[in-house]
């Protein structure tokens, strides 16, 4: 008897090798070794049974003409801003980094650095979100990524930090790594906008100390063509809280995962996301999986999507609660709202709970758009298209509801606004 | 002001006629009362006056001052000038009731090709509006209709029409639901809207409303049609004995 297994190695992967540069090459060559034996992710995978990986893994990134933007976001808010431009840092472009309660390295500067704290959790959040599925995505930029930033939360800055990715290069392909630690206390707001590159795949760590806040609102770039796959790994310590939000709109192909452990107790994880897609090109997918292992934590992911024109949008999303992690609040909701028989919404809700005192809840819907309370919009002299987007943007509004800051919210509804009133024919 | 010729409906899904020739005229600034018994059309006659879909009109015309609302879409017939209070006002989560009617009087200016009002007249405007019906300013600030109680929605509804000031309006059992003071509050409100250019449909199953709106003329519909129309003695007479006598009359 022989035992099928995904050991044979990917031709894809032949040839890779490591960048060298500093004490990260050991989790490099540790990432390819695992990558190895996972393989890039194929459709026929049960993980991307909804998403063909395809675009994501082929040699070269599908051509994507960089977006002629107006007005950038989040314009009238003072952050500290690090400008990536297809994925490489630009110093010139960026504002001086010296944000008072925060230290940043970049990752292609880090060389023998003795970065303790970053050292400790570098690829090391990524490699623990590997189990209990595989995440071939993540270890493949693990093992690549050369570029990124290290952030060290000691404080609370007084203004966001800024991570801005622009994108110039029709072909560019941007593999960028952040770790974020926040530290017992700390607080931050972490801002990531824009297209990275034509394709880009960013893996973003997240360690939250006791007491610690993250704050992580990303409004991902809207060039048409693009191809991102993110993962945001992120371990959330005793009465610590992480809210993390993203905002699509555009782009060809989105793979977002979230990949979440909540160790101590008395924790707090957000996370939502809201967007729009517009085409048969479009596809979308939320890929969430939060871990509870520990007493009185609370978890929500709220995910909203409009989906028209042949749109297609995904939705996996887990809460698993350890044996041990009792009085835990989880809730789950995802929905999307398809304004043509054209767009379809996939959704797989997943609750595995192995403690006893918990009270979880999951919910998906999927549907048109109210026609009463069109008619209703309409009777009183608002215009069909006008109705519509009245109707879309209050939809969407649930989801940006969980932004905290009300400010960041309002950008987000004001992009939103403006994308509906652009695309209304 | 709006003229209604033989109207015949069906419903667009399914083979049933609802309104089977429907004849009705209210002149400016008349006050018109529609009353009958339940499943006798009258919401279904509003609906189609207003342009919900889901019905087909098979015959007949609705004219409201030359404009023919029957080949208009909804927000053209409230351009028009048509107002419909709804017998079930819709809840609208995440629309805040005062972006709505900032939105839908805009809306209407813009397509009788008036200038937008300007956000300081429109509160001042609205404050005073809301004001008189008793509205507060978080009932402003809520989603449309989401948690208010019926009383509430129809306050609501009478508050929309004031601010959109329409020529016709038609009140779908505006009064159902209500207990005397609100009911007071409401007829107030349409009274207060009164005058030469402005006609009224009201529809009720209740004397009592007609007491405080007093209407021109009453009529009867059954079954699809208009079987008697009369003065305000006849909702005095259905108030009294019921639709019985009045529909055997007819058979
Ligand atoms: N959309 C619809 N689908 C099915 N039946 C309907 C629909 N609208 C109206 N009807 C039917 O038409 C008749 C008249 O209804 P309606 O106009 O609501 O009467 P009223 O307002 O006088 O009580 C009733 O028999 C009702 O069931
Ligand atoms: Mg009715």
């Amino acid at each position: 008897m022989t035992v099928a297994s995904k050991i044979a190695a990917d031709p894809r992967l032949d040839g890779l090798t490591v960048p060298a540069g500093g004490w990260p090459t050991t989790a490099r060559s540790s990432a390819l070794m695992r990558l190895q034996t996972m393989g890039l992710p194929v459709k026929r995978d049960e993980y991307w049974r909804y998403t063909d990986p395809s675009a994501l893994v082929c040699e070269a990134p599908l051509p994507c003409d960089p977006l002629q933007t107006s007005t950038p976001i989040f314009g009238t808010i003072d952050k500290t801003r690090l400008v990536f431009v297809d994925g490489v840092f630009d110093a010139e472009q960026s504002d001086n980094p010296d944000l008072a309660g925060v230290e940043i390295t970049r990752l292609s500067e880090v060389n023998d650095l003795d970065l303790h704290w970053a050292q400790g959790l570098y690829g090391k959040l990524e490699e623990a979100g590997q189990s209990p599925v595989a995440r071939p995505l993540a270890a493949l930029n693990t093992a690549q990524a050369t570029e990124g930033m290290l952030v060290r939360v000691t404080g609370k800055p007084k203004k966001p930090l800024h991570i801005s990715y622009r994108q110039s290069s029709k072909t560019s392909e941007a593999i960028l790594h952040h770790v974020i630690k926040v530290e017992a206390g700390a607080e931050l707001t972490l801002l990531e906008t824009g297209t990275p590159g034509a394709r880009s795949n960013v893996v973003l760590e997240v360690d939250i100390a006791d007491g610690g806040t993250l704050h992580h609102i990303r409004p991902q770039g809207r060039a048409h063509g693009r191809h991102v796959a993110t993962h945001l790994f992120a371990r959330v310590a005793t009465e610590a809280t992480l809210k993390s939000f993203t905002m699509s709109l555009n782009g060809q192909l989105t793979r977002n995962e979230i990949v979440t452990e909540i160790v101590g107790d008395d924790a707090a994880v957000h996370v939502g996301g809201a967007c729009v897609g517009d085409g048969d090109a479009f596809h979308h997918d939320d890929t969430v999986f939060i871990t509870h292992d520990a007493v009185n934590c609370e978890s929500r992911q709220v995910f909203k999507k409009v989906l028209r024109n042949g749109a297609t949008g995904v939705f996996q999303g887990k809460i698993l609660v350890k044996a041990g992690a009792q009085k835990t609040d989880g809730y789950q909701i995802s929905q999307a709202l398809l304004l043509d028989g054209d767009s379809q919404f996939l959704a797989k809700p997943e609750l595995e709970i192995y403690a006893d005192d918990v009270a979880c809840s999951h919910g998906s819907t999927s549907g048109a758009i109210d026609e009463d309370a069109m008619f209703y919009l309409r009777s009183r002299g608002v215009p069909e298209k006008e109705a519509q987007n009245l109707l879309v943007i209050a939809f969407l509004g649930e989801a940006l509801d969980e932004i905290e800051n009300e400010d960041l919210a309002a950008d987000l509804q004001s992009r939103l606004e403006a994308w509906f009133s652009r695309h209304s024919t | 002001m709006l003229e209604i010729k033989n109207l015949h409906v069906q419903l667009e899904d399914e083979d049933k006629q609802i309104l089977k020739g429907v004849n009705l005229t209210v002149g400016a600034g008349q006050v018109h009362a529609i009353m009958g018994p339940n499943g006798s059309g009258k919401s279904t006659l509003s609906y189609v006056l207003s342009g919900k879909s889901g019905y087909e009109v098979t015959d007949g015309t609705a004219i409201l001052d030359d404009v023919d609302l029957l080949d208009l879409d909804p927000e053209e017939r409230a351009a028009a000038g048509l107002f419909l209070a709804f017998q079930y006002p819709v809840e609208i989560p995440g629309v805040g009731n005062m972006t709505f009617l900032r939105t839908a009087v805009n809306s209407q200016r813009k397509a009788r090709g008036e200038d937008e009002m300007s956000a300081g007249d429109f509160l001042k405007f609205i404050r005073e509006k809301a004001k008189s019906l008793k509205i507060d300013a978080d009932m402003l600030k809520r989603p449309v209709n989401v948690g208010f109680s019926g009383g509430e929605k129809k306050r609501n509804e009478i508050l929309q029409m004031a601010m959109l000031e329409p020529k016709m309006c038609i009140l779908d059992e505006t009064d159902s639901g209500l207990d005397v003071d609100a009911m007071k509050l409401v007829a107030e409100g349409v009274n207060a809207l009164r005058s030469e250019g402005r006609s009224f449909l009201v529809i009720t199953h209740y004397q009592r409303l007609l007491d405080h709106i007093k209407p021109d003329v009453v009529h009867i519909m059954a079954d699809g049609r208009i079987i008697k129309s009369g003065g305000p003695e006849l909702a005095l007479e259905v108030e009294n004995n019921g639709y019985a006598d009045l529909l055997a009359e007819v058979a």
